[in-house]
């Protein structure tokens, strides 16, 4: 097994629950520019601002709900999954002990918390394999109140309106973005998945959310759909947290999956402001490489 | 502009929708299990009367034997939603900080027993729990767990924006309702 490896991803955890992304907090501060003098949208933006560099002096997290758990694994042929995923779990406990992540997850049914984010579901892990040698790892931490404003379409949809073309996909994206308002604690970040079924349209969704938001989209009449919904939903005026003003979205991540023909699924995942993503690829020695954001 | 103690009726009835306040006094944490406590009839061990209640699940260490607030930012509102009106009644709340706002029954509590909704930003957790300078006591906390306890702590310059007022406004069904309408006009559903 990879040296180190239970030690690495503990720093994995810390940085990514403490440390916002260069390319996020970049974002940020467009957004910020945005805002009006005066308004309760800068005052959000001012304070969002603080906490990021605050939660980083401090190594503390950025927000107390540190999230659902979802580890990205790319890996060479032989990776020993069984071996990973127990170093991870150590390592997750570890950090709860430590302080970087809550104790968060709960049994559905007891409502009893396991004090360790340890539990069915808990950490989530994907694994992809690779040709290369290296092993590269990404976290995503998705807190509550973001994920609860996730929306799923099935089209056509006859109260939008929303066929089963590109059309009917922003319809829906932007009426996502509008019953979010700023429940998901905004400026948002969006993952879009359309077609698959329900289970992988919204795991494809969350995958977007490992693209670096500058990023340009492959595929040009996503990345022109994507920039797009950006723009009409800053026109909408929901604003920083919904107090009103010109950022509710910072970026716009599409996808596609093949569909059966009966089905047609849009599914969306919003990400909040604090959008805590982190990544690094290990040597075969188990020494940190690079760092991906 | 400042909020500080005490909380009077006066002080809360000149709140407006939209004005950023700076906040200092005492808050008391309550979150999802203090206000079904309630609303089962239960009493709290300690009065709110004219207090500020915050929907607040804090994250507080001992540190050579006093509590120390490492993380304290705002947790959903609308949950509350259901009980909100009969706490804010029975505990005679002057203030309720959270964030996402809540629905048209606390907004008529907040304008029948002079009471006011304050948005915290979600997410500042360490911005939020500097504001908190002290904290005075906590209870429930064998019964409700530390997240979910009530939390007595001093803040001084806590910043939120008042989103619901005493006068029936709220600055959440106004956008609502005005961002619903540039949508309609977007996509050409007048």
């Amino acid at each position: 097994m990879i040296r180190n490896l239970k030690t690495n991803l503990l720093e994995l955890i810390r940085k990514t629950s403490t440390e916002l992304p260069d390319d996020v907090i970049k974002a940020v501060e467009g957004g910020m520019r945005r805002e009006a003098e005066g308004s309760q949208g800068l005052y959000a933006m001012e304070i969002i601002r603080k906490n990021i560099d605050l939660a980083c002096d401090k190594s503390q997290p950025l927000c107390q709900d540190t999230g659902a758990i979802l580890f990205y694994v790319e890996g060479p042929k032989g990776l020993d999954r069984a071996a990973f995923e127990k170093e991870a779990r150590q390592a997750v406990s570890l950090a709860t002990r430590k302080g970087f992540l809550r104790q968060n997850s709960v049994d559905s049914i007891s409502g009893k918390n396991s004090g360790t984010n340890l539990g069915p579901g808990s950490p989530t892990l994907h694994f992809h394999q690779t040709p290369r040698k290296d092993l590269s790892v990404r976290l995503i931490l998705k807190g509550g109140g973001c994920e609860n404003v996730g929306a799923q379409y099935s089209l056509p949809h006859t109260g939008l309106k929303a066929d089963r073309d590109l059309e009917g996909v922003r319809k829906c994206i932007l009426d996502a973005v509008l019953q979010a308002q700023g429940k998901g604690c905004g400026p948002g970040i969006l993952g879009v998945a359309i077609g698959g079924d329900r289970a992988t349209g919204y795991a494809h969704s969350k995958e977007q959310f490992l693209r670096p938001l500058g990023d340009v989209n492959r595929n040009p009449v996503l990345a022109r759909l994507e920039k797009e919904v950006v723009e009409e939903a800053n026109r909408l005026g929901i604003g920083p947290m919904g107090f009103g003003g010109r950022t509710t979205l910072l970026g716009c991540k599409m996808s596609t999956l093949n569909r059966l023909p009966a089905s047609y699924f849009v599914s969306i995942s919003y990400m909040c402001w604090a959008y805590r993503r982190q990544g690094f690829v290990l040597t075969p020695q188990g020494k940190i490489k690079k760092w991906l954001y | 502009m400042k909020l500080e103690l005490p909380f009077t009726e006066e002080k809360i009835r000149a709140l407006k929708v939209g004005d950023m306040v700076l906040v200092s006094g005492v808050f008391f944490t309550g979150r999802d299990a203090v206000h079904k406590y309630i609303h089962d009839g239960n009493e709290l061990p300690v009065s709110l009367s004219d207090a500020i209640l915050y929907h607040c699940g804090p994250v507080v260490v001992k540190e050579k034997g006093a509590w120390v607030v490492k993380a304290a930012g705002p947790t959903t509102s609308i949950r509350e939603e259901p009980y909100q009106a009969e706490v804010i009644e029975k505990l005679k709340l002057r203030g309720v900080v959270g964030k996402g706002g809540m629905g048209p029954k606390t907004l008529e509590a907040l304008k029948k027993f002079g009471c006011v909704y304050l948005h915290a930003v979600g997410g500042a957790a360490q911005v939020l729990a500097e504001c908190v300078k002290k904290v005075r006591g906590v209870y429930l906390l064998e019964e409700l767990g530390s997240p979910e306890a009530v939390w007595e702590m001093e803040v001084v310059n806590f910043p939120a924006v008042v989103t619901m007022d005493s006068h029936g406004n709220s600055l959440h069904k106004e956008i609502f309702e005005a961002s619903k309408k540039r949508l309609d006009e977007m996509m050409g559903n007048p």
